[in-house]
Order: structure tokens, then C-alpha cells, then sequence
């Protein structure tokens, strides 16, 4: 071994030294990087910058900053007062009721404890609620329950369901199989094995979500707005449509201040039940 | 060669790491430092290359105040401190030639070692390095990928490709198996009286320090109580550093039988 | 838990003492409240009567719908494109910026914990509270309708996402590492690339792949105010109330998820 290493040794000697590629094969390296270089010079040359537009945008973007430095929550603070607390209405009711959706479909959808019709069904929800887009889900329930919160709170639990469900069935597949196993081994009706094998396993990562998703939903609930289905969008776009930069900012203030207390709230709550 | 003097460290904790440490070390001795965990061996050497800043005291090496010096004169003296660490210390995720060859940083530019481009004189001394300890066919292997014998023996590599005058050893077999602790310890050893390194090299292990090093420091609570020849370490000096237990075990001299079967 | 004796001497068990058990009602009944409040509040402001009629409205709504419009597909290429550019170009730019915020962010690699600090983690809030939409709103505004604004638009509301969780896995490091190589004299530089670099790699394409996914689905719809993309075809066509041509563009949009989705779960599979 010993002489076989010299000679590798006096080999390698006075060469240089390469890190190996990631890619290890030339061709392949070489095609992608390639190719990945044509693209972008395709997608770059293909957006069409009217330089001249930014440019004179410029002051509207100095005026929006200045603006951010000096919100108006005065001029409009019927509308935005309004608003704010339709959006929390929404954001509420919608993460409640998708809560309480999101775990018979959670259970559902987690296949070490669900029958394979049910859990095809229940996976098929959870695909389908996540493949839409809350405002394009919006924009169908706008035009088929009219204007209103109504539709925007439909399209939050229908997003909050997909979001909650799927995440809890991945709980509950990676859970603990011998406390469940237990439980079992005590003679236990389904519904009782899922209330003391199951459910505490994932009950605080369920809390902690719930939380997180309650956050998303505010955040989700200032734009639907835009398409009609309540909250504090609608305030907010009118007030840009009205070059109204002032009222805009104390809106985004409003909607940051808000998500950094629900965060450090959910923050809270998850060292709590962890 | 090295000089430590009324070496002083304490943590924003208030905790007292260090209290008062004199030591001096000549070229080319190798020194173990013993004591139980939270003794201050850690921070001794960390303070000795300042990766912890000493609150005061100084430090000399070969002539130069290492305290005194500024972050970009610091980096120059850091080169002639080889460091070997506890857990290897090897960035996983680079390969085994890179991380030897990450002992020369402090000798080339930030581009060089950006585009990985080290002088030749580097690559091979990196290439002679790893075929002294036997891993010159891993060279391209991930660190990762690496057992714990052969991950040491890498930053046993990293450090002396550094050219150091001395070498700081943290715990260097504290996860490695009593078979490979003693060839590492070997090693490290042997290497240094080849290059006439000086070195501290901490250790929990008393009866594998006695087998390789000519003198032995005991530290306690921050402060030294024993400075000398292995063999001067009694059983009572022994209980004054560690605390009561039979150290008759531990002193015996191993045989040379126990030796061979541990190769 | 706590056990109780009787008056006639037998111990009963209960899971949580009375007092426990009290502001467990108390909650639940304030949370009731406040559910209630907000239901009659969204009530109150419902058309009662449009909601009766809806599942009829539906019903027309799908039979006018359907089928789609198959031949419109050759409009929709050119959008198509654009939705993919925003979404990468704007992933690319995001990247870029989120990078030193997060390194600014990090316990471990901020300059000043007491100054920059805030500022990066200010900077990683405002960008990730506020829609994509919205930001979009507000570019049109500024530079005016297309592409470019959308690609700005994502790109700013992805540095808050991307640099939270980038921080987090800087901050995560091994830091011994990281010690081993200052221990060899190298720069501050130097250290950022052999210590920390290697470490936050995995994590950082990860965070990059994941971003261009949710991007994709973002970008489609951002054409809704103006931005480019595919949303303006579906706006538009929204607006004539061309409902055979909604449903192609939504199931364009629906493969373009669902593509973008297997592709990220493919990169994503390959890096870790």
C-alpha cells in the first residue's frame, strides 16, 4: 500500500489541483449552463423597459417614500377603520371555519389512519384548494355570490383547508406509531383512539399553524379587495387610483404593524403549547 | 517560544475562566493540558490565538505581543498557530482537498481562494500532506463522507499546511475510539518532533497524554496546580485536579502488549 | 391534574383544577363572542337573496363556461412566456437582494446588533407582509403598466421571504467551523466563503427553488392589475365576460402550478 501511494504520490506532484463539478459529466455542464445563459438573454431582451416612464416615475416613487414618512391616517379613517375591521372579520371567521373543515379533512388525508377511498377524496380537496389562487377563487365567487365579504371569506376557508389539511396530514403520518398503537392496544373505538392516540400528538403543531395561517389570511384578505370581495383592498386601491400616496402608506403601515403583532402573538402561543 | 503571562479571562457571565495563568513553553515541546471539563483548557487555547479575546494578560509568541496586535496583524500570527479542534472542526460540505488547502488562506488573496486557484507550491505540499497520513486517495472525497479517524487526520492536515511554529490542539480524540485516538495522538506527536513544532494539546485523557507528551500542565478551575513530567502525576495529584476516584488504573504504564493490540 | 375527595369519601379524578377549568370556559366563551360578532358583521353587509340564488348563477356561470376555448391557446403563448419571466427574473433579482439583508440580519453575521439589525429584519416584515398584488399596485403606479413592473413586484415581495429563512439557516451554522477557518489567519472574506458559504448553500438553493415555485403561481395573476402575464388575458377576458376563454386561461394557469410545482420538487430532490 505504502509504495503504491508513492507513486500516486510523484503522479500528482507539480499537477494542478481542480475542485471537482458538481455536474460531473462535460456535455451536460456545459448544456445547461448554456442553456440557462441563452434563456436569460432571451427573457431579458423580451421585457420591454419604457425607461423613460420609470424615469419620470422616479418623483411618484420619491413622493410615495416621503409619503411613507408622513401616512395620513386622518383624511380617511371612516373608510380605513372600515376596512381594517372587515379584514379582521374575514381573517377570523375564515381561519375558524377552516380549522374546523381542515381536520376531518387532515384525518382524511393521512393515510396511516384513513381507508383509501376516503383518503383519495380528501387529497383530491387539499390538491385542488392549493392548485387555485385565492384571487382567482375569489373572482368565481365574487361573480357567483355578488359583492361582500361573503366571498371573501368563502375564499379564505376554501384556501385555509388546503393550506391546514395538508399540512396536518404529513403531521399525522410522521407521528409516533407505538403511542398510537397503545391507545389501540386498549380496546378503543376509532373515534377514541383519534381523541387519545392521535390528536395530542399533533395538536400543538395544529395550534401553531392555525396561528400562522391566521396571519396569511389578513395578509390574503387586503387584496381581495381588488376583485370585489371585501376588506381593506378595495380602501386601498381607490386611495391609489387617487394618487392618494399618503392614505396608501398609512394603509401598509396599518397592515405591517398588524402582521408583526400576529407574528409575535403566534410566536407566543406556539412556545407556549411546544 | 511561547509565553503566556497572568493570562486573565473573564465571561460576560461573570464566570471566572482563567485566573492568572504563567506558562511558558520552549521550541519544539509538546505539552498536555489536563483537567476536567469547565476547567478553562478550551478558552486557555482559544485565548492563545484569540478566537476568545483574554480580558487581560499577555501573550507572547516568539518575541511578538499577541494581545497587542489588530485584527489585520492578528490574521499574519494566526498562520504560525496551527489549531486542531475537538469535532474535527472540517467544513462538511467542502472536499477534503479544499479543506486542507483552507489552512493556506491566510496566505493568499480573496480571489485566489475564491476561484480556488492556490499556488502549485500549496497544492502539493497539500498532496504530501495527505499522503503522510494516508488519505491521498480521498483527496476529492467530500468531508462528509469521511469517518472520524480520517476527518482528524484532514485537520491535522489544515493546520500544519499552515507552516506553524505551534500547534493548539483541542480535545483531539474526545470522539474517536480508543484505537484511533491512540494513532492520532501518534501522529499528531510524531509529526510535530518531525517539524519541531511546539504544542498544547488539551486532553481529558490522562493515561493516553502520559503515553506521548514530556511534560503535562493540570488546570483546575482555571488555574494551574501541576506543571511537570508525567510521571510525577500521583494518584493525589490526580484527585486535586479531578476530584476523589482510583486513579491506580489510570497510572499504570501501559504494556507494550496493550500497545501492539492497539495498533 | 388533580384528584378530589367527595363528600362521600370516593377520590374522583379531573384533568385540570377548577380554576384551570373556569378560564377554559371564559376563553372558549370569548372566542364564541368573537365569532359570532364577525359572522353577523359579514351577515349584515350579505345579500341574502344573491346567496339563495347562487348555486342557480353557478350552474350558468359552468354551462357558459364550458367547453373552453380551445383556439384561443395561440393568444395566450406570449403571455405564457412573460408569466415565466416575471417569476424568474424576478426570483433572480429577489435573490440578489436578499442575500446581504439576511446576512445583515443573522445574530452571527450582523455588523451591529443594536443598529442594522432592526433595520434588516424591518426591511424582511414590510416586504413579506404586503401582497405581491399590492406592490404591483403600487409600481403601476410608479413606472407604469407591464412586464418590468411585475418582475419588480415579485422581486421585492420575495426578499422578506427569502431572506427570513436564509437568515434562519445562518443562523444556524456550525459555528466551529466557521472558527477553524478564522483560526488559520484568514480574512473576514475568506471566512464568509470556506466557513459560512458551504454551510448555507443547500439552504440557500433550496430557498431559491421554493421561491421561484410559489413565484409562479403569484406571477399568473398579477396581470389582474396590470402587471403582465397571463392575468391580463384573464382580466380582459373577465371583463367581456368571454367565459369559454376564462377557462382555458385557468387551466393554463392550473398546469403552470402544477408544472412549476414538479419541477421544484425535482431541483429541490437533486440539491438535498
Amino acid at each position: 500500500m505504502n509504495g503504491a501511494s508513492v507513486s500516486e504520490l510523484d503522479t500528482l506532484i507539480g499537477t494542478g489541483w481542480k475542485k471537482p463539478p458538481l455536474i460531473k459529466r462535460d456535455w451536460l455542464r456545459w448544456g445547461l449552463v448554456i442553456g440557462a445563459l441563452i434563456y436569460l438573454i432571451a427573457a431579458i431582451n423580451s421585457v420591454e423597459v419604457n425607461w423613460e416612464r420609470v424615469y419620470a416615475g422616479l418623483d411618484r416613487g420619491a413622493a410615495f417614500i416621503a409619503a411613507f414618512l408622513q401616512p395620513d391616517f386622518e383624511s380617511r379613517a371612516g373608510d380605513i377603520w372600515e376596512g381594517m375591521l372587515e379584514s379582521i372579520v374575514m381573517a377570523i371567521t375564515s381561519t375558524v371555519v377552516g380549522i374546523a373543515i381542515s381536520i376531518p379533512i387532515g384525518l382524511g388525508a393521512a393515510r396511516n389512519i384513513a381507508p383509501l377511498p376516503v383518503y383519495l377524496v380528501c387529497r383530491a380537496i387539499i390538491a385542488v384548494s392549493r392548485a387555485l389562487q385565492e384571487i382567482i377563487v375569489a373572482i368565481l365567487l365574487v361573480a357567483i355570490f355578488g359583492f361582500g365579504p361573503l366571498a371573501g371569506f368563502l375564499t379564505l376557508s376554501f384556501a385555509t383547508i388546503g393550506f391546514l389539511s395538508k399540512l396536518l396530514a404529513e403531521e399525522i403520518e410522521s407521528m409516533d406509531k407505538v403511542q398510537a398503537e397503545a391507545v389501540k392496544a386498549t380496546g378503543s373505538r376509532w373515534a377514541q383512539w383519534v381523541n387519545y392516540g392521535v390528536q395530542p400528538q399533533f395538536m400543538p403543531r395544529l395550534i401553531g399553524l392555525s396561528m400562522y395561517r391566521l396571519d396569511i389570511n389578513f395578509r390574503e384578505s387586503a387584496i381581495l379587495g381588488l376583485v370585489g370581495a371585501g376588506g381593506i383592498g378595495a380602501t386601498l386601491n381607490t386611495a391609489f387610483d387617487r394618487y392618494e400616496y399618503d392614505t396608501a402608506a398609512a394603509i401598509l403601515l396599518i397592515i405591517i404593524v398588524i402582521v408583526m403583532g400576529l407574528e409575535y402573538l403566534s410566536g407566543l402561543i406556539r412556545a407556549r403549547v411546544q | 517560544m511561547l509565553k503566556l503571562d497572568k493570562l486573565v479571562k473573564t465571561y460576560n457571565t461573570g464566570d471566572q475562566a482563567l485566573k492568572s495563568v504563567v506558562l511558558e513553553i520552549p521550541q519544539g515541546q509538546v505539552l498536555a493540558l489536563i483537567g476536567p471539563s469547565g476547567a478553562g483548557k478550551s478558552t486557555l487555547i482559544r485565548c492563545i490565538n484569540r478566537l476568545v479575546e483574554p480580558t487581560s494578560g499577555t501573550v507572547h509568541l516568539d518575541g511578538v505581543e499577541l494581545t497587542r496586535l489588530g485584527s489585520g496583524a492578528l490574521r499574519r500570527d494566526r498562520r504560525r498557530m496551527g489549531m486542531i479542534f475537538q469535532e474535527y472542526a472540517l467544513v462538511e460540505r467542502l472536499t477534503v482537498m479544499e479543506n486542507v488547502l483552507s489552512g493556506r488562506l491566510g496566505y493568499v488573496g480573496f480571489w485566489r481562494s475564491f476561484l480556488r486557484k492556490f499556488p502549485q507550491s500549496d497544492v502539493d505540499n497539500a498532496y504530501r500532506l495527505l499522503d503522510r497520513v494516508g488519505l491521498l486517495h480521498m483527496a476529492d472525497k467530500r468531508a462528509d463522507e469521511l469517518s472520524g479517524g480520517q476527518r482528524q487526520r484532514v485537520g491535522i492536515c489544515r493546520a500544519l499546511i499552515q507552516d506553524p511554529a505551534l500547534l493548539l490542539v483541542d480535545e483531539p480524540t474526545a470522539s474517536l475510539d480508543p484505537k484511533t485516538s491512540r494513532q492520532i495522538m501518534r501522529l499528531i506527536v510524531e509529526l510535530c518532533s518531525e517539524r519541531g513544532l511546539a504544542a498544547i494539546i488539551n486532553i481529558h485523557d490522562v493515561a493516553l497524554a502520559k503515553m506521548f507528551v514530556q511534560r503535562v500542565v493540570g488546570l483546575e478551575s482555571g488555574a494551574i496546580v501541576f506543571d511537570g513530567a508525567p510521571d510525577d502525576l500521583t494518584p493525589d495529584m490526580l484527585t486535586h485536579i479531578y476530584g476523589e476516584e482510583d486513579w491506580e488504573a489510570t497510572i499504570e504504564k501501559v504494556t507494550d502488549a496493550e500497545e501492539e493490540a492497539a495498533q | 391534574m388533580v384528584t378530589h375527595t367527595q363528600t362521600d369519601g370516593t377520590r374522583t379524578w379531573s384533568r385540570r383544577t377548577q380554576k384551570q377549568s373556569l378560564i377554559r370556559w371564559v376563553a372558549w366563551l370569548i372566542g364564541v363572542a368573537v365569532f359570532v360578532f364577525c359572522w353577523n358583521r359579514i351577515s349584515e353587509v350579505t345579500t341574502w337573496f344573491f346567496v339563495w340564488d347562487a348555486p342557480r348563477i353557478a350552474g350558468d356561470i359552468f354551462g357558459r363556461a364550458t367547453p373552453p376555448r380551445w383556439s384561443y391557446i395561440d393568444q395566450l403563448w406570449g403571455p405564457i412566456w412573460d408569466t415565466l419571466n416575471i417569476a424568474t427574473l424576478g426570483t433572480i433579482i429577489s435573490l440578489m437582494l436578499a442575500v446581504p439583508v439576511a446576512f445583515l440580519a443573522a445574530r452571527n453575521t450582523t455588523p451591529s446588533k443594536m443598529f442594522i439589525r432592526p433595520i434588516a429584519l424591518f426591511i424582511i416584515v414590510a416586504t413579506r407582509s404586503i401582497n405581491s398584488l399590492i406592490w404591483a399596485l403600487l409600481l403601476i403606479a410608479i413606472i407604469g403598466p407591464g412586464v418590468f413592473a411585475g418582475i419588480v413586484a415579485i422581486a421585492i415581495r420575495s426578499i422578506g421571504f427569502c431572506a427570513k429563512l436564509l437568515y434562519e439557516a445562518i443562523e444556524e451554522i456550525n459555528e466551529t467551523q466557521v472558527e477553524a477557518i478564522t483560526a488559520t489567519g484568514a480574512s473576514r472574506w475568506q471566512v464568509m466563503l470556506y466557513g459560512v458559504v458551504p454551510q448555507i448553500l443547500p439552504a440557500f438553493a433550496g430557498i431559491a427553488v421554493f421561491r421561484w415555485d410559489i413565484n409562479i403561481r403569484e406571477s399568473t395573476v398579477l396581470g389582474l392589475v396590470g402587471a403582465g402575464g397571463i392575468g391580463l388575458q384573464l382580466s380582459a377576458s373577465l371583463n367581456v365576460l368571454a367565459w369559454p376563454q376564462v377557462t382555458l386561461i385557468l387551466l393554463v394557469i392550473l398546469v403552470a402550478v402544477v408544472v412549476g410545482e414538479w419541477v421544484s420538487a425535482k431541483v429541490r430532490g437533486a440539491i438535498i
